[in-house]
């Protein structure tokens, strides 16, 4: 069973078509539509690496179906950045303070931070623990993904 | 070793916290992890997994895979053109089985589909008959059972004698240990993409941690020579230990030639955890003889790990877990065996620590034990027996470098310690759950110390391989060392501009068809051994620079220098920047390193084994509701041996991201069997620390240069795994008084024996 739909992420519209229609948001993202930013670490929402913003909602994408996405808008990481600064507050954040290492589980941190950020401006050290919660990090422990929080907080983001 | 001609201070050099080269592409998920790749005409690949721990195979019916649409092949042990078994060290595991399965989730066949829900319904299709046998899945039951595999039941008894064994103290502790089987559960699970070549040969871009004993294995199996098979490092979402070991290499090639197409393969999270070794599970009983004061007399020790179905690096695992069974400590006689045996449970091999990490939580339970038995302060017992350069291991062996572990416990115990928990339900254990009162909650502390070997041992002619490539000022490193979070490309650039002088450093791919081998990123050996080899190549290429300036010039080479960037003569006549000292030519070096030598362990358990060593120290502080079983665990200090910084940063984030993993074993983190059946192999039953779990973590650095280690630096990335989770236990002993005996500690270990 498959249909033609429109998925509009990252402000432009892409035509889905052949697809089957058990696609998860996840897979159409990185086999279809080319933005392989968001990760498959679980895929059953406990890991976070998959984050992505639909209609405003931080949501692990590989727990939408991508043609229940239609008609949402939908960004992904590689939205993020504009053209003229290519890295945002949080991005240069997370390199600055070593929040990366292997950087499988970044682009969801990444996310989710922002997320935070646009709806709690000064989040307190539990505030921002919980916002990140559901994204699993085996590499960092998260010292440094807290202080690049902390910084990108300090730098107004 | 180390090269004082260029030590002064080098931009973005060694021992700057110099940010990493792909950190702004990992930011904004244009970095390219293995199971990111694409190509035209792609297959999905999938593997069918045993259902049964223990069982003679019947037959395998693959044809309702074959009439599924869309399937482009289905291959069995039938299809495997050359070796049928391969193993890291002993080729005892098939590529599928074929006539019995040792273990639950034992690969059997695998598809190449148009899409991974064909793959999975092709996979599902196959139907396999079993003739289930009765398995052992009791560690100690191994010894007498009846042969598992043709190879035996044991895979290495570790014997170790010195001293007196009759020797006794005026104190003397005994005590029984667990811990369970952990996951390394590195975020990026196990994925391959195979492209058949025009050669008859295959590429493979694999995540892995040693591409070229991956190579030679998959070689072996599909019956072709060495160079027809080539190996490219991608991004690799950490690695831990778990990819040490072949997974899906072989399978993923094998139906990429039978296609003739490429085919990817990557595991799901559930598969995952059957794909890969785990830590081995230990049983270890421990007996302490001191004297009054404390100090060790004797330590007997009998450990047992779990090696599972296949052998991996289970010899190699036991060796570690026995030798370093009295952990840092001076003792001058020992009786220490230390075995490792096949079982019907999933295969162990490598994890973060690899044996130092089991025997830990027992040596360290067993101070305890002797300083309350001594009336002593655990932190002073620990003191006063602390190992130190110049002092004997259990093995014999002086350790000759620096070992500071008397200075890495005196620089935990300064850190300051956390204030109260806030009144807030979320600081406290159970956290969000609100289950815990303020009143019901006891803080404890608790320590430990541990020590573990540097790089491979027991006479491993351990090498590794790599290239420099300068001109007009651009140098190219060469190394098939694989990055896998951990931060060498940040370290080969840095040494590069260090040895060379110049900015404008680029490491490239890591792959097998032009380099050598740089061996494992495993062991804490890259920054040592890469490390090492990238220094070499980039001093051979700075003395043919000078060399070709003293030629152009006609100057003796003996007084040319490269200072600051500049090729300088003594008398100031020669004074040129690299990047213009040679236009247009290329200078080119490859070197390998070797470590110093080292020697099997003989009849006794003697021998000069190890190359050398780190110690830290860690100090727990946690919060129990006993009644209830909840720990919360609040801050962790260390004291670290590292050599040297090179990179502080990096040295910092191993630190967290280590005791993360320690955290996890001490409270939350086992995979739970059932004869032989995982029982919760996915995130939502097996569980890691969070950001809410992880404590606050406080570290100071102990830099004693190492003698022979290139720059003095070791390597960071095991101790902080080796003893953090042993500190965590012992503050729930002393927040509960509770005799905990095994890790991780579940709730009811608490809540149903307060």
């Amino acid at each position: 069973m498959s249909e033609r739909y429109t998925l509009r992420v990252n402000g432009r519209a892409h035509e889905v078509d052949g697809a089957w229609l058990g696609e998860s948001l996840l897979y159409v993202l990185r086999e279809r539509l080319e933005l392989p930013g968001s990760k498959a670490g679980c895929e059953q929402g406990e890991c976070g690496s998959c984050s992505v913003l639909v209609d405003g909602q931080l949501v692990c994408s590989c727990l939408v179906l991508a043609a229940a996405a239609v008609d949402t808008d939908i960004v992904t990481v590689e939205g993020l950045g504009g053209p003229d600064d290519p890295l945002t507050i949080v991005q240069d954040a997370f390199v600055g303070e070593g929040g990366v290492q292997c950087g499988f589980c970044t682009p969801g941190l990444v996310m989710a931070v922002h997320d935070l950020l646009a709806r709690v401006p000064a989040p307190t050290d539990l505030d921002v623990r919980e916002a990140v919660s559901g994204n699993l990090c085996r590499c960092t422990g998260y010292g440094r993904v807290l202080a690049a929080v902390q910084r990108a907080m300090g730098s107004g983001a | 070793m180390t090269d004082a001609a260029t030590r002064t201070r080098v931009a973005r050099g060694l021992g700057e916290s110099v940010l990493r080269p792909d950190g702004a592409a990992k930011t904004q998920g244009r970095f390219a992890f293995t199971s990111d790749l694409w190509a035209e005409g792609l297959l999905w690949g999938r593997t069918l997994r045993s259902a049964e721990a223990c069982a003679r195979i019947r037959s395998i019916d693959t044809g309702p895979a074959w009439r599924i649409p869309g399937v482009a092949a289905v291959v069995t042990a039938d299809d495997v053109p050359g070796a049928a078994t391969y193993g890291l060290d002993e080729p005892d595991q098939p590529v599928f089985a074929s006539t019995v399965v040792r273990y639950s989730g034992e690969p059997l066949a695998a598809v190449a589909a148009d899409h991974p829900e064909t793959a999975r319904r092709a996979i599902e299709a196959i139907v396999v008959e079993y003739e289930p046998l009765e398995g052992v899945y009791e560690p100690e039951q191994a010894f007498n059972a009846a042969p598992i595999h043709p190879a035996g039941n044991v895979y290495r008894h570790v014997r170790i004698r010195r001293g007196d064994s009759e020797a006794s103290g005026a104190v003397v502790v005994e005590g029984v240990y667990e811990v369970g089987m952990q996951d390394q559960a590195f975020m990026g699970p196990e994925s391959g993409l195979a492209i058949p070549a025009e050669d008859g040969g295959v590429e493979l871009f694999i995540s892995t941690q040693w591409l070229h004993v991956d190579r030679d294995q998959v070689a072996a199996c599909l019956d072709l020579p060495p160079e027809k098979v080539r190996l490219t490092l991608s991004g690799v979402g950490g690695a831990f230990g778990a990819r040490e070991d072949v997974s899906l290499q072989v399978h993923v090639c094998l139906l990429a030639l039978k296609t003739g197409r490429p085919v990817r393969m990557v595991y799901s999270r559930e598969e995952s955890f059957y794909g890969h070794v785990h830590r081995h599970p230990a049983r270890m009983w421990m007996r302490h003889h001191a004297g009054a004061d404390g100090t060790l007399v004797k330590v007997e020790a009998r450990i047992v790990l779990d090696g599972g179905a296949y052998q991996s690096t289970s010899t190699h695992v036991v060796a570690n877990a026995t030798c370093f069974a009295p952990g840092p400590y001076r003792v001058p006689n020992v009786v220490l065996d230390g075995y490792a045996v096949r079982t019907n449970n999933p295969p162990c091999g490598a994890m973060r620590g690899f044996g130092a990490v089991q025997a830990c939580f027992a040596h360290e339970g067993q101070m305890d034990k002797l300083a309350a038995a001594c009336g002593i302060d655990p932190v002073e017992i620990r003191r006063r027996n602390a190992l130190a350069h110049g002092d004997r291991l259990a093995t014999g062996q002086v350790v000759e470098g620096t070992l500071p572990t008397l200075e890495c416990i005196d620089a935990a115990a300064v850190l300051p310690l956390p204030p109260p928990a806030p009144d807030d339900w979320i600081a406290r254990p159970g956290g969000a759950g609100r289950t815990s009162e303020a009143s019901d909650v006891r803080r404890g502390v608790g320590w430990a110390v541990g020590i573990k070997n540097l790089m491979y041992a027991e006479g491993s002619d351990d090498y590794s391989t790599a290239g420099c490539r300068l001109r007009d000022g651009f140098a190219v490193i060469t190394s098939a060392a694989a990055e896998v979070g951990q931060g060498f490309v940040t370290l080969a650039g840095q040494i590069g501009r260090e040895v060379l002088g110049i900015d404008e450093v680029t490491l490239a791919a890591a792959e097998t068809a032009t380099v050598g081998s740089a061996g494992s990123t495993s062991a804490s050996r890259q920054t040592w051994m890469s490390g090492g080899a990238v220094e070499a190549a980039c001093i051979a290429v700075r003395q043919r620079l000078l060399e070709h300036v003293a030629a152009v010039r006609r100057i003796p080479l003996e007084e040319l220098a490269l200072v600051d960037g500049r090729v300088q003569s003594a008398d100031g006549r020669v004074d040129v920047a690299v990047a213009d000292a040679a236009p247009g030519v290329v200078f080119e070096a490859t070197e390998e390193f070797h470590h110093g030598l080292t020697h099997p362990l003989d009849v006794d358990g003697q021998g000069d084994a190890h190359v050398a060593f780190a110690v830290a120290c860690h100090r727990a502080v946690v919060d129990v509701d006993a009644g209830l079983g909840l720990v919360r665990v609040v801050q962790i200090a260390t004291g670290q041996d590292v050599g040297r910084a090179l990179n502080p940063l990096a040295v910092q984030g191993q630190i967290e991201g280590g005791i993360a993993q320690g955290v996890g074993l001490a409270v939350m983190e086992e995979i739970v069997l059932e004869r032989g059946r995982i029982r919760n192999p996915s995130f939502t039953d097996y569980l890691i620390p969070t950001a809410l779990d992880m404590p606050e973590v406080v570290a100071t650095l102990i830099e004693q240069p190492e003698p022979g280690a290139p720059f003095g630096a070791k390597g960071v990335g095991e101790p902080p795994t080796v003893s953090s989770h042993a500190a965590v236990v012992a503050a729930i002993r002393a927040a509960t008084g509770l005799d905990l005996r095994r890790c991780p500690v579940r709730p009811e270990d608490i809540a149903l024996h307060s």
